[in-house]
């Protein structure tokens, strides 16, 4: 990439606007935008009942489906491309729309153990119960908070200009590439803060629960994907064991690039910890919002980002069934605009444009005003 | 449930039992491959989407029957009352007589799986073989009113048996015990699962045991398996049934006069609370050793405020107890110095969800109230009414 072009970028990118949005609302204002976001959210927990179950219960007979048929196409080697897809969908559609939000809680009320987010685990190499904590907690209560929410740049990236500017992030775009390329390696080593065991604010030691959670699971995937299925395919061995490697590549890709654009493209605001210092209702919702930003695009597209495509919705009601938020998210687009707030969506390519170009811009120092 | 019963062998497996090659895929379903090949979900995962009746862990059954055991009851006094044939899967360990099971069902109309325990009041079971349930439909128990309509071919979602409420001797260890079974309404079914067993299993009293049967049931229209126990009673096996109803209730006087020596009885008591208190009476100061209980667990009443007292247990055992005060359940904990779990305090990240086992708790972001039992709940914006209990 040739400094002219990265000064483009720096150009094209608006870094004032991230930072517009921050503390439009009165207190009043934000308990009546925080009791028209809980009247929602009631509503919906009064309506939830069998179509929400049989849509789950669908979508994991859909996901079964493809990953047998994938599982069993790799018998057929001319098949190999369309084993690999079918084992791709299966692997995105168990991650996204059942994994991550069943571990949200989202199908608890169904009293299920198999859909039951204190017993689900996921297919990644990062244990369900960590990923819980991490992201249910951590992520979803201190969302965009700066020092809080560890999912701004996976304390790998400079992702918001408040983060201090380092020569380290001169390779940001690598360091994002490859998150990209083994992201399920990423999230599950996400937990043991290896920015801070090198800043030297937390101890080796203080892994050591983590490290046997992650290799167990590790073990048991790896043992699945690179070794069982394909030794059960015989001499296709090492077609069936690159098959497999090639599904996970695509599911950490897709994964990535919708995770990215839920959060980081132009006109997402973080916010400083001053700021949500006892915070109110209305205040948690108010930066749930503007701290996300959603993915336009047909139903087939929400299906396979597990609705993450409504990201915004995701944020204000994180435990609802993710199939609602097509449904709500009118409204609260509605709402925003009565209360003059950015609504961040946009088509997946200009949004995955604008997460690179921050990806890029962040990378190099701030410029000197 | 408690029970003081003292734990006793597994049912032998008669050599009539399952078929080598059944077994044989069993081992397949089983093995450790399998397992691995189908991690992280299990395998019964997949198994339930081709056929429900297929398991490696899981255990499911089929509705074979469902037979009224009252037709002919006043429907405004008395609850209908149902023998319910159940197939299970391959995976049931089978179960000793005087156990209960779980069983969750899938809920039409709502999609939440309710998951109640019912005592089986067929005989002992081996592995893979049919149990009865005989249930009455309460008028508020959702799950009961389901079972006594339930259509044939209808799936549930079962427990392994549980529960010690049971026969310490077998036909293969005979003794010359006299047994008595003391019941109250639907208590009645783990006795019967006990007597059924020992009449299937050759008992026929020659070696000396008696068995003392004495119901309560509040009217003759109320009696249920009448036509059995009259056989049974009508039968040369040593077995004397006393059935009681309508307002005649226990009594010391009464039991002492039936078995003069019933203190040094082995006996099994099983029913409503307030028969409980009066048999646990008549054996207070001495004989308490003898007396084998299971309560039926009424469902307490909503106090609808805060008066009450909030208990966190662990396994069985009660951590901490103390006057509710009105504040959420991980507010209360922590007053009484436990540690539970939490994360985000504002119930969206799910780290505090735990096991309310009693009571009613209101959710403080919705006012939704819940009474149900066994229920999962987020301790940090659940807040208890009246008494309530707690798994931590």
């Amino acid at each position: 990439m040739s400094a002219a072009h990265i000064e483009d970028i720096l150009e094209s990118i608006d870094l004032e606007q991230a930072k517009a949005e921050t503390a439009k609302l009165t207190a009043e204002q934000l308990d009546a935008f925080g009791a028209e976001m809980d009247a929602i959210r009631q509503r919906i927990l009064d309506d939830l009942g069998e179509e929400d179950a049989a849509y789950i219960r669908k979508v994991v007979k859909l996901q079964r489906g493809f990953e047998i048929a994938g599982r069993a196409l790799f018998y057929l080697p001319p098949a190999w491309p369309l084993a690999v897809a079918s084992l791709s969908v299966s692997k995105i559609l168990e991650n996204m729309e059942i994994g991550h939000n069943v571990m949200h809680g989202q199908y608890d009320w169904m009293g299920d153990p198999g859909l039951n987010s204190r017993m689900y685990d996921w297919d990644n190499v990062c244990p369900g119960e960590q990923w819980k904590y991490s992201h249910n907690y951590i992520h979803h209560t201190f969302t965009n908070i700066l020092g809080k929410d560890r999912d701004i740049g996976y304390g790998i990236l400079r992702m918001d200009e408040d983060q201090k500017w380092h020569p380290y992030y001169l390779g940001n775009p690598l360091y994002a590439f490859l998150l990209m390329v083994f992201f399920e390696w990423g999230v599950a080593m996400h937990d043991l803060e290896v920015e801070n065991l090198v800043k030297g604010t937390r101890k080796l030691e203080d892994n050591k629960a983590l490290h046997a959670g992650i290799m167990r699971k590790v073990k048991r995937q790896a043992i699945k994907d690179y070794l069982l299925f394909p030794a059960l395919t015989g001499p296709l061995f090492p077609l069936t064991f690159a098959g497999n490697a090639t599904a996970n590549l695509i599911r950490n890709v897709w994964a990535f690039n919708i995770i990215f654009c839920g959060h980081f493209p132009a006109g997402v605001a973080t916010f400083t910890e001053q700021e949500c210092e006892d915070e109110s209702r209305g205040h948690w919702y108010y930066r749930q919002l503007l701290g996300s930003a959603n993915i336009t695009g047909g139903r087939l597209f929400h299906l396979m980002t597990g609705n993450l495509s409504f990201q915004v919705e995701h944020h204000l009601f994180p435990d609802l069934p993710a199939r609602r938020y097509p449904q709500v998210a009118e409204e609260v687009r509605e709402i925003c605009q009565r209360y003059g707030l950015q609504y961040n969506t946009g088509p997946l390519g200009k949004q995955l444009l604008s997460v690179a170009k921050k990806i890029c811009a962040m990378a190099l120092p701030p410029a000197k005003a | 449930m408690s029970t003081t019963a003292p734990p006793s062998a597994p049912p032998s497996v008669p050599p009539s039992a399952p078929a080598p090659v059944a077994s044989l895929g069993r081992r397949i379903l089983r093995s450790r491959v399998l397992a691995a090949l189908a991690s992280p979900h299990g395998v019964d995962r997949y198994l339930e989407l081709v056929n429900p009746m297929w398991a490696a862990q899981e255990v499911r059954a089929r509705v074979v029957s469902v037979e009224r055991e009252n037709p002919d009851c006043d429907p405004e006094r008395s609850a209908a009352v149902a023998t319910i044939t159940l197939q299970p899967t391959a995976t049931w360990r089978g179960h000793r007589a005087g156990q209960y099971v779980q069983v969750g069902l899938d809920l039409p109309g709502s999609a939440r799986r309710m998951t109640r325990c019912f005592t089986i009041a067929s005989a002992a079971s081996v592995p893979g073989e049919r149990i009865e349930l005989t249930v009455r439909a309460h008028a508020d128990g959702q799950v009961s009113r389901h079972l006594v309509t339930a259509e044939p071919g209808q799936i549930v979602h079962l427990s392994q048996a549980q529960g010690e409420f049971t026969l310490a001797e077998s036909p293969a260890t005979p003794t010359n015990n006299h047994l008595l079974f003391i019941t109250g309404g639907s208590g009645i079914t783990p006795a019967m699962s006990i007597v059924r067993t020992l009449l299937r299993d050759g008992y026929d009293g020659r070696a000396g045991r008696r068995v003392t049967f004495l119901h309560y049931a509040r009217s003759p229209e109320d009696q249920i398996f009448a036509d059995e126990l009259a056989s049974i009673a009508a039968a040369d096996n040593d077995v004397t049934v006393h059935l009681r109803h309508g307002d005649h209730v226990f009594s010391e006087f009464e039991l002492r006069r039936l078995v003069p020596r019933y203190r040094d009885t082995d006996t099994w008591a099983c029913g409503p609370a307030g028969l409980m208190e009066l048999v646990g009476a008549a054996y207070a100061g001495g004989a308490e050793r003898r007396l084998r209980t299971e309560l039926f667990k009424a469902p307490r009443p909503t106090a609808g405020s805060a008066e009450g007292d909030v208990a966190f247990t662990r396994s069985g055992t009660v951590l901490a107890e103390a006057a509710n005060s009105g504040a959420t359940l991980l507010e209360q904990a922590e007053a009484l110095g436990l540690t539970p779990e939490f994360g985000c305090r504002m119930g969206i990240c799910f780290s505090c969800t735990t096991r309310k086992t009693e009571g009613t708790v209101r959710n403080v972001l919705t006012g939704a109230t819940s009474s149900l039992p066994d229920e999962d709940i987020q301790i940090c914006v659940s807040a208890p009414e009246g008494d309530c209990a707690v798994e931590l």
